[in-house]
């Protein structure tokens, strides 16, 4: 589904992804651990295609396109779908509307009719019923006033909607309280199936007791410095970053 | 043309003839600043950004009478705006007041010819009131209006008087067949526990040049309410100098919004003068501006009495070429302890080459006050622009959601539904034809 190759990529002449390589195939959860800055949001929203980021070498394919060639609505549009660290506040943009827009503007690019008002609320009901979500949030400005809960809710509700292919989810846990993040990763957990995949990329090993990886990647200095399943999220939480750290120098100074 | 010169030779020529209709004194008093303070140039602080003298390089037929009426009810009835079947409106054409083109709804209010009031019932109200925005605007530009005063119109709103229907004022010039300088003058006397929705806008016909040079002059009474509306969005050919000037002499509260989407150079001065106790006001203002324009929102808060309470918030986005200007005036007298003023000025940049000048300008003098100010200018949120994208939101649209989103706390602020969507539609249709 993802195929990343020799990704380089930085911001404003700073090199922050040195070399990644990663593969995820449908029905994959994989994710993606790290210190702070070794590259883990950047990845994220180089994916994404925020324009701030350069990618100077490497490729990207998703689903048989490649994804670096493609403007972000067009990656929504192909069925990727990031949920923002920190999801933008629009004051006067009613999320409602702006969610009726986004779901039929990728309609459209998939090549289907827009949804009318009754299947739309139809839609929106069923997703609130399976998120947990209240009316009376969607109701307001998109994200504004809303609490950290609220708003990573807002993020999956959004995914609901939109029904990706590939969701990555970029610190979908933090600021979250234990009971939001069960909420939130409930939430993702319910829109996964054999077709789709999640790249969740976190600092610490806690979301992942509710999203659990097939594949667990450390990411240091902007590349992918250790794979291995979920028990290696847990070795992290118990030894900390330094071990990875250490072993990465020792294997430098080689 | 020298501008002193041709007025000079205008005002001399049928000031004696008009004597007689009360304003002798008071016109020859204007002209005599006006020869004295001449037109303003940027040495002049209040003028330092916005630059007149280009508009009186131009010839303009200025006739300080009315002509015979070459704009006609066939005319007007394709500039209406929405709602009008349900409004009192209030024609001007190249300035002077024409009762055979307005339409008065509402049986009980008062509407004369300015002279009219002067020489009768109203007589003590005019000359109270009429000339009050001298004290607060003392340039030439201001002085001009009052030294050729005629054709004006007088507004009462009764006390009691809760007016069902709007007021729509229309400015029209009619440039069909030369350039034009059109000077309208108005006074409106709201009374006692009234309220009026005002609601006022500028049709320039024709392809040449106009410049109208207006002041209008409002009274709020005790437990009076006004809501104010200025809608500019004229041709780029067209030029103006708009004064609003509202003092509100009891408790009372005052509402306006001025949104200003099109013309070629547009100075609003806006005045409340907060001269009672408890006073209320809120000024909102939205500025939508392409191509060349300019466009430069002057306020005056002046907090005259104590517990007052001010509200100002002004918006603009900019693009092309354009050229802005926000000057906020907040003044707080002495007496004017327990005063609440709050301003702010908010301003988009979409294009490297759109420039705003913002200037907060408190001035306090008593201690016991809350005033804020904030001043902002920057780019469109990319920010929000990227979370749009990411969702599937193509570029153009997501600016467009964006930028109605931004004008939407202003434009929440007019009431009268038709009027609302109708510059929501016009802020919409610009933003889906030329905003790249």
């Amino acid at each position: 589904m993802l195929s990343i190759q020799d990704l380089h990529a930085g911001i404003e002449g700073k090199k922050i992804l040195n070399g990644i390589n990663l593969d995820i195939k449908p029905g994959e959860v994989h994710a993606i651990m790290g210190p702070n800055g070794s590259g883990k949001s950047t990845l994220a929203n180089v994916l994404a295609g925020r324009t701030d980021y350069e990618v100077s070498r490497g490729t990207v394919e998703f689903l048989g396109k490649d994804l670096l060639d493609l403007a972000p609505e067009k990656r929504a549009g192909e069925g990727l779908f990031l949920a923002f660290q920190y999801p933008v506040e629009i004051p006067g943009l009613n999320t409602i509307n702006f969610i009726k827009t986004a779901v039929n503007e990728v309609r459209k690019y998939r090549g289907l009719e827009p949804l009318d008002a009754v299947s739309f609320l139809k839609l929106m009901k069923e997703k609130m019923a399976l998120m947990n979500i209240e009316q009376s949030l969607l109701s307001r400005s998109l994200n504004e006033g809303f609490s950290g809960g609220e708003k990573k809710r807002n993020e999956v509700f959004q995914m609901a909607m939109l029904e990706p292919k590939l969701a990555i989810l970029d610190e979908t846990d933090s600021g979250l309280d234990i009971d939001a993040i069960r909420i939130v990763s409930n939430g993702v957990n319910k829109l996964r199936n054999k077709d789709n995949a999640v790249l969740v990329v976190t600092h610490y090993q806690r979301l992942l007791d509710y999203i659990v990886p097939d594949f667990v990647h450390v990411l240091y200095n902007g590349r992918i410095v250790k794979s291995g399943t979920k028990e290696l999220a847990l070795e992290l939480e118990e030894r900390g970053y330094d071990f990875i750290k250490n072993e990465t120098s020792a294997v430098e100074a080689v | 043309m020298n501008s002193i010169e041709y007025f000079k030779e205008r005002f001399e020529q049928w000031q004696p003839d008009a004597g007689h209709n009360g304003f002798g004194a008071i016109r020859q008093e204007a002209f005599n600043a006006f020869s004295k303070l001449g037109i303003p140039t940027s040495k002049n602080e209040e003028w330092k950004y916005t630059r007149v003298a280009g508009l009186f390089n131009k010839d303009y037929q200025f006739t300080p009478d009315p002509q015979p009426a070459s704009v006609t009810a066939a005319d007007v009835n394709r500039l209406r705006l929405p709602g009008y079947e349900e409004a009192n409106e209030l024609v001007f054409v190249n300035g002077f007041f024409s009762f055979a083109l307005s339409v008065i709804r509402s049986s009980d209010l008062t509407v004369l010819a300015l002279e009219e009031a002067a020489k009768n019932d109203f007589r003590e109200l005019v000359a109270k009131q009429f000339g009050d925005s001298n004290k607060y605007i003392k340039d030439g530009i201001h002085a001009l209006n009052t030294a050729f005063v005629h054709g004006g119109v007088f507004v009462h709103i009764k006390k009691d008087q809760v007016l069902e229907h709007p007021v729509y004022v229309y400015n029209i010039t009619d440039a069909r067949s030369a350039n034009i300088l059109a000077q309208p003058r108005s006074l409106i006397h709201i009374n006692e526990n009234a309220q009026v929705q005002l609601v006022e806008t500028y049709i320039t016909l024709g392809a040449n040049q106009s410049f109208t040079n207006q002041v209008m002059e409002v009274t709020v009474e005790k437990d009076a309410r006004l809501e104010y509306y200025k809608i500019q969005n004229d041709g780029d050919h067209t030029n103006q100098v708009s004064t609003t000037h509202i003092r509100q002499t009891g408790k009372s509260n005052v509402h306006t919004v001025t949104v200003s989407l099109n013309g070629g150079l547009v100075r609003n001065n806006l005045n409340l003068i907060l001269d009672a106790k408890f006073c209320e006001a809120h000024l909102y203002g939205l500025y939508f501006q392409t191509g060349n324009s300019h466009i430069d929102n002057h306020t005056i808060v002046d907090n005259i009495k104590p517990n007052c309470l001010s509200n100002e918030l002004y918006k603009g986005i900019m693009s092309d070429q354009s050229t802005g200007v926000f000057n906020g005036k907040i003044f707080v007298r002495p007496q004017a302890q327990k005063t609440n003023a709050y301003q702010s000025n908010k301003n988009v940049l979409l294009s490297d080459t759109t420039s705003v000048n913002a200037k907060p300008q408190l001035e306090i003098f008593a201690d016991d006050v809350k005033c804020t100010h904030g001043c902002t200018v920057g780019k469109l949120n990319e920010e929000g622009l990227f979370y749009l994208q990411s969702r599937g939101i193509p570029e153009k649209t997501a600016r467009t959601l964006l930028l109605r989103a931004y004008s939407a706390d202003i434009l929440e602020h007019i009431k009268p539904a038709p009027i609302r969507s109708y510059v929501e539609r016009l802020i919409f249709e610009r933003l889906e034809s030329d905003i790249s």
